[in-house]
């Protein structure tokens, strides 16, 4: 494997940024969530790499968790967004604003 | 010379998966459809899982494919059809003004630091909390020996976490009772009641 591992750390910090921006421009959960996964998937990457370069497996196992919280994240959240469409029938987080003065 | 040969697959590999995971990532941000969001995500999750295979963590890239796009980015799509909010919505809004440019710009600066410093960072700093060599022929195998010895409390941690993520989800989405529902409906019929007696 010749691929310098500053070449995947970029790759991952642009992802990183993508996810970020989508994250604060977009309004639908829905999408706010897969950008969250965005982000995520940049840190798997780049602890991939680390892995790589470190010769230490002990990022992988660090990825495998990530997967697993990652999971239960997107579980719960949903679960929060169908409740919350069942109230407001809306998943735009703009027309959540009760607890504005 | 066996080093260049290996060499220019390695490249092609890198540059395809890069642009299959930013390519992607851009069309998640940029869809107005949120299934179409959803289908970028599967393209940038298969380019991560080909950037795995590419750096010798064929397991994981594995899983990658099977929880990731086989399992959450369904269930994304499960909810998106199951709400009925798979139509487009219009992007170019912007509620709070000036935010949008604000985040972009701060966006920028941030991603622009974290690109000095990974490109610049010398990442050989001797590891000296080395847990267990990483073993390109039995990834699975050096991966399962350290889930089940190093992190075998995470491990198990992760065990309850999503048995509360299961309990959470259910308890979040079921219906509420029927008594409480008939009681809401009540109230919203008084209420109906009053406003067109006043």
């Amino acid at each position: 494997m010749t691929i310098p591992a500053a070449w995947y750390l970029i790759v991952s910090a642009l992802l990183f940024g993508i996810g970020a921006t989508g994250v604060l421009v977009r309004r639908n959960a829905l999408v706010m969530f897969m950008c969250i996964e965005l982000m995520l998937n940049a840190a798997n990457l780049a602890l991939v790499t680390f892995a790589r370069v470190l010769h230490d497996v002990g990022g992988q196992a660090t990825v495998f968790f990530v997967l697993v919280v990652a999971a239960a994240e997107v579980t719960v959240g949903l679960g929060i967004v169908v409740a919350i469409f069942r109230t407001r029938h809306s998943a735009v987080v703009d027309d959540l604003h009760e607890l504005q003065g | 010379m066996l080093a260049t040969a290996r060499t220019v697959p390695d490249v092609l590999v890198f540059i395809a998966s890069a642009a299959i995971i930013l390519g992607g990532a851009v069309g998640v941000v940029a869809s107005k459809n949120p299934v179409h969001s959803a289908l970028n995500l599967i393209a940038t999750l298969i380019g991560i899982a080909l950037a795995f295979v590419e750096q010798e963590a064929n397991f994981l890239a594995a899983v990658q494919i099977i929880v990731y796009a086989g399992a959450i980015v369904i269930l994304f799509l499960f909810v998106i059809m199951f709400l009925g909010v798979d139509r487009n919505e219009s992007i170019r809004l912007e509620p709070l003004a000036g935010q949008r440019p604000l985040a972009v710009g701060a966006v920028a600066v941030v991603t622009g630091g974290l690109i000095a410093l990974m490109a610049a960072g010398g990442w050989y700093s001797g590891a000296t909390t080395v847990i267990a060599p990483t073993d390109p022929s039995n990834d699975v195998g050096a991966l399962g020996k350290v889930i089940f010895t190093t992190y075998l409390f995470a491990f198990e941690a992760t065990a309850l976490l999503l048995i509360i993520a299961v309990v959470g989800a259910v308890l979040l989405a079921r219906r509420p009772p029927a008594s409480l529902d008939a009681a809401q409906r009540a109230d919203d019929r008084d209420v109906a009641v009053g406003e067109e007696l006043t």
